[in-house]
């Protein structure tokens, strides 16, 4: 069947078998039909000739029967008409021996049994598959563990699909060179594809290799097929998968995840740090600027409070005695009114005097009576070494902080 | 009379016909003839086409001129780690001393294949036994491969064969240590799943470690710069307070208690217990001094 497998139809023969499937009804058609007209002559010929005698019978009927034979020879002769399609070559052989080969188009050759034509497709590109099949009719492909499956290098187990395009070279070598061409290449490929695969390691063909596999496959096979003279020449070895057999599929798709995991990890982190830093920079910014801030309002303030306390001091110098006086009244008015007192007189004897203080406080809202005794000067914003030290107690507190 | 006559035509025309056709016989290009006469081979070398022989006492067989394959049925061999290995092997041959092949295998190509598989079986054996799997699988393929094509041609030409090719077509291992071997790449791909996540954890903790050193750094010199800053203002404050107050310290002292005062008891909830023989309520008492 080898010639049938490169043209890829049935109906490709070279013994030229299609054109006898047809042939047999023509001829016997064309040979009744000629029968049927010379039978009609020699009637019409024998009723015109009736008194000729039975002499007159074997002239005729030796003329018919040569006619008969040139018609058989002349068809005969014809059978050895055939065409040669586009892309196909044609080798003919007399009585076995080849000839030449022909081109495209019409041909003759003596007819059977003397010469006979073999027609090869070599334009055609046929294709087999190795570690899978592909249903034809659905396009389903299964797998075949046994093909697919080989060593590599390290020991390890390659689980390798792949398919190879070849087509005719030399009709003449395809044909009368080796037996059976296609489990040829088969054979080779497959010896080829693993002897490859086991020059290489695992990691290098299921990953960067597999290009490289099967480039030097197609070298290798190519070369063997040549050595075989097969008369093929191979269009393309293409690697369609390359991967870790079915059984160990669990740990490698979980390696898979944890390179994934990995990466993971690390944008998370990476993450993380462009969140915090640009934070961080942010927050050493706010502190420089309050620092610049506070160090500005400081130094106003100071120069502000200054400048007042000389003006002042440049008029308590011309009159001291009243200015001190109207400073100190002005202030224990302003202090006076606007506090709660109380006028004891001490001197007044030695009463028991009982002060509700406790009433008195509960009326605020807990302030201390501390004025009572100490004059200690609270925080406030007028003063700008308190503000300091406010200032710099909340810093301690924010400083603890991360 | 005439019937007989024709009879007797038809008859020597269909012997004629039977003693010619035993006189020729054809040759494909595909093919080798060998004559046999007698049990004698009379002809071997005909070359393709029409050759005549002698009808009935010569008989002609043929012989595929192509290469052939002789495809060896898969056979465990021992490496010389003893390892079991299934080999899948082919050769291809050809059939080039057609009277010697003739002689030797009886013109049967069965039994010539049956010696070419005895003749790599064993070659194969000896050299799969002298190398380890690795080298059978990678290194020495080629090598054992040559090996056995040439010494295989030597022992086939005895029988008119030419060995054109040995060629390993699989090396597996036998199912069980095939599982073995599954077992040991998942634990491979364990290790490198376990060092990967490994990887990625410890890049992780540097990245964040990272982070929060540059975070203190940031912070701490931020702080230090502050600080300074701060101090800087304090000092030129207190500079500038100094050489204001210093004109007249007394009256500093003054004006600021009389500041502090006002600024410490301004709210209702002060309570000033005071005595009215303080200086301030001098003019409370009397108009006079």
């Amino acid at each position: 069947m080898a010639w049938n497998e490169p043209g890829g139809s049935g109906g490709k023969d070279p013994w030229g078998q299609r054109k006898r499937d047809q042939g047999p009804p023509d001829l016997d058609q064309i040979v009744r039909n000629i029968q049927d007209k010379l039978r009609g002559a020699f009637g019409g010929r024998r009723g015109g000739a009736g008194g000729g005698g039975a002499g007159g019978a074997p002239g005729v009927g030796g003329f018919g029967v040569g006619i008969i034979a040139l018609v058989i020879v002349g068809l005969w002769l014809l059978s050895g008409f055939y065409i040669v399609q586009q892309g196909e070559r044609g080798v003919e052989l007399r009585f076995g021996k080849k000839t030449v080969v022909t081109e495209a188009g019409l041909h003759w050759h003596m007819p059977f049994p003397i010469e006979k034509v073999e027609k090869v497709d070599v334009e055609a590109v046929n294709l087999f598959t190795i570690g899978y099949l592909i249903n034809e009719r659905t396009g389903v492909t299964s797998k075949v563990p046994r093909e697919a499956l080989m060593l590599t290098q390290d020991e390890n187990i390659v689980d390798i699909e792949f398919s190879v395009q070849y087509r005719v070279k030399d009709a003449q070598e395809f044909l009368f060179n080796v037996n059976d061409p296609v489990k040829t290449i088969r054979q080779a490929t497959e010896s080829a594809v693993r002897e490859m695969v086991g020059k290489s390691t695992f990691e290098f063909i299921i990953t960067e290799g597999r290009e490289e596999v099967a480039q030097k496959t197609e070298e290798l096979l190519q070369e063997i097929l040549d050595r075989y003279r097969a008369g093929i020449q191979v269009v393309g070895v293409k690697m369609q998968d390359a991967t870790r057999p079915e059984e160990v599929k669990a740990a490698f798709d979980d390696a898979v995840k944890a390179r994934e995991d990995e990466e993971r990890l690390k944008n998370e982190a990476q993450a993380y740090a462009n969140d915090v830093i640009p934070r961080a920079r942010g927050a050493a910014a706010r502190l420089i600027q309050e620092a610049e801030g506070y160090k500005a309002s400081v130094i106003a303030r100071a120069d502000g409070e200054a400048r007042r306390f000389s003006q002042i001091a440049v008029e308590y110098a011309r009159a001291p005695g009243v200015t001190r006086d109207r400073l100190y009244i002005e202030a224990m008015e302003q202090v006076l009114s606007s506090t709660t007192k109380v006028l004891i007189d001490q001197k007044g004897g030695n009463n028991i005097l009982y002060l509700p203080l406790d009433r008195i406080v509960s009326q605020s809202t807990g302030s201390s009576v501390g004025p009572v005794n100490t004059l200690t000067p609270l925080p406030e914003s007028g003063d700008p070494l308190a503000a300091a030290a406010r200032e710099r107690a909340r810093d301690s507190r924010t400083r603890g902080a991360p | 009379m005439n019937q007989n006559q024709l009879i007797a035509v038809v008859a020597l025309v269909l012997v004629a016909i039977v003693i010619v056709s035993g006189a020729f016989y054809t040759v494909d290009e595909r093919e080798r003839a060998v004559v046999v006469r007698f049990g004698q081979v009379v002809k071997h070398d005909a070359e393709p086409g029409l050759h005549m022989k002698i009808p009935f006492l010569d008989t002609v067989r043929f012989y595929d001129r192509r290469i052939l394959t002789m495809d060896a049925e898969p056979r465990a061999f021992l490496t010389v780690e003893k390892k079991s290995v299934v080999v899948d092997s082919y050769v291809k041959w050809r059939i080039i001393d057609l009277p010697k092949f003739y002689v030797a295998v009886a013109g049967d190509e069965l039994k010539a294949r049956e010696r070419l598989s005895q003749v790599i079986n064993s070659g194969l054996r000896d050299e799969f036994g002298k190398r380890t799997l690795r080298d059978v699988v990678s290194g020495d393929r080629r090598k054992i491969m040559e090996i056995l094509s040439v010494n295989a041609d030597k022992d086939s030409r005895a029988y008119g064969i030419e060995v054109v090719d040995v060629r390993i077509q699989r090396v597996d291992l036998p199912p069980e240590v095939s599982q073995s071997v599954y077992r040991r790449m998942e634990a491979e791909r364990t290790r490198i799943a376990k060092e990967l996540r490994a990887q990625g954890a410890e890049a992780a903790e540097r990245i964040r470690a990272d982070a929060d050193r540059q975070r203190e750094i940031l912070l701490a010199e931020a702080y230090r710069d502050a600080e300074r800053l701060r101090g800087e203002g304090d000092a030129r404050a207190a500079a500038i307070y100094a050489r204001a107050f210093n004109v007249n310290p007394e009256f500093y002292t003054l004006y600021r208690s009389l500041n502090a005062y006002k600024e410490s008891f301004k709210s209702k909830d002060d309570l000033l217990v005071v005595d009215p023989s303080a200086e301030f309520f001098r003019y409370l008492k009397s108009p006079r001094r």
